[in-house]
């Protein structure tokens, strides 16, 4: 390669790097057992990808394909280890059907006048709130929660990313949120900020 | 053009969180958006959904690359042959 046209690539490999450092390192999180496993994930991967950049045919599709060599570095380092299986089965306790919905619990089909129970609910979430519940979730669903919801991935850019089905993405952004907002509501009942079982007609403060 | 037939409260449910994570086809993104317009229980529950996907997306966007990784990463690209 000129010299020029490496220097051009160069800038051009950090510069999309840097740019896509909050979505690597969202998914590497979702796959990793820790922040610092996640780092080094992200590390791992972006030196792959520097050395495997001549396969790149697309650049815009770079975000895709690094994602799909960060996959694999994780692949490779569970079946290194041993410790997991190349896809993460979910036990029992773990296979969460979706119907747990928030909603359900804080909404009051009627006008109170001192307020709204829903927007209550919500204000009165806190960042490590969100932040445990969305850690607590089992890798397969963290993942597609976390690229879908706080990264803002397609359905079809995290079947991409991910190698899966855009069918299975939909279902386990659906299970994934559902047991969130199932971890939500168990802090808040036992925060003691909502009552499990509101009477009936009755308020839920 | 032919309007989609209008769908129930049960179909809308279903179909909510594609609506919300906008993945649902022109003419079927008009539908919700008709039930949405006539059905207050159904719209409040959209809200709610929206409110909340959007406050998860405020509170753990932001700050989420670490300082010191960030700076790692710098030199770790400097260092690539």
């Amino acid at each position: 390669m000129p010299q020029e046209d490496r220097s051009d690539t160069t800038t051009w490999f950090q510069d999309e790097v840097m740019r896509l450092l909050p979505d690597l390192l969202a998914g590497a999180r979702g796959m990793a057992s820790s922040s610092a496993d996640a780092e080094d994930l992200v590390a791992e991967s972006v030196a792959r990808a520097w050395e495997k950049l001549g396969d790149l045919e697309d650049r815009d599709r770079f975000r895709g394909w690094l994602f799909c060599i960060m996959k694999n570095q994780f692949l490779g380092r569970v079946r290194r280890r041993n410790a997991r299986p190349t896809e993460v089965p979910l036990s029992e306790e773990e296979a969460h059907e979706p119907g747990f919905s928030l909603f359900d619990q804080v909404h009051q089909p009627f006008l109170l006048w001192w307020g709204n129970t829903e927007q209550d609910f919500l204000n009165n979430l806190l960042k490590e709130d969100l932040q445990q519940a969305i850690e607590g979730l089992p890798d397969p669903y963290r993942t597609v929660v976390t690229l879908a919801d706080v990264r803002g991935f397609r359905y079809a850019e995290i079947a991409e990313a991910l190698e899966i089905p855009v069918g299975t993405v939909r279902s386990r952004l659906a299970r994934g949120r559902s047991r969130l907002q199932e971890e939500l509501w168990t802090h808040a009942v036992d925060a003691g900020l909502r009552q499990r079982d509101p009477p009936e007609g009755g308020t839920i403060e | 053009m032919t309007l989609r037939p209008d769908i129930d409260c049960e179909e809308a449910v279903r179909q909510l969180a594609a609506y919300l994570d906008q993945e649902l086809d022109s003419s079927v993104t008009e539908t919700m958006q008709r039930h949405l317009d006539t059905c207050q229980s159904c719209y409040s529950r959209a809200e709610f959904e929206r409110r909340l996907k959007a406050r998860i997306r405020q509170e753990l966007a932001v700050d989420s690359v670490p300082l010191d990784f960030r700076e790692r990463m710098r030199l770790l690209m400097r260092s690539l042959p």
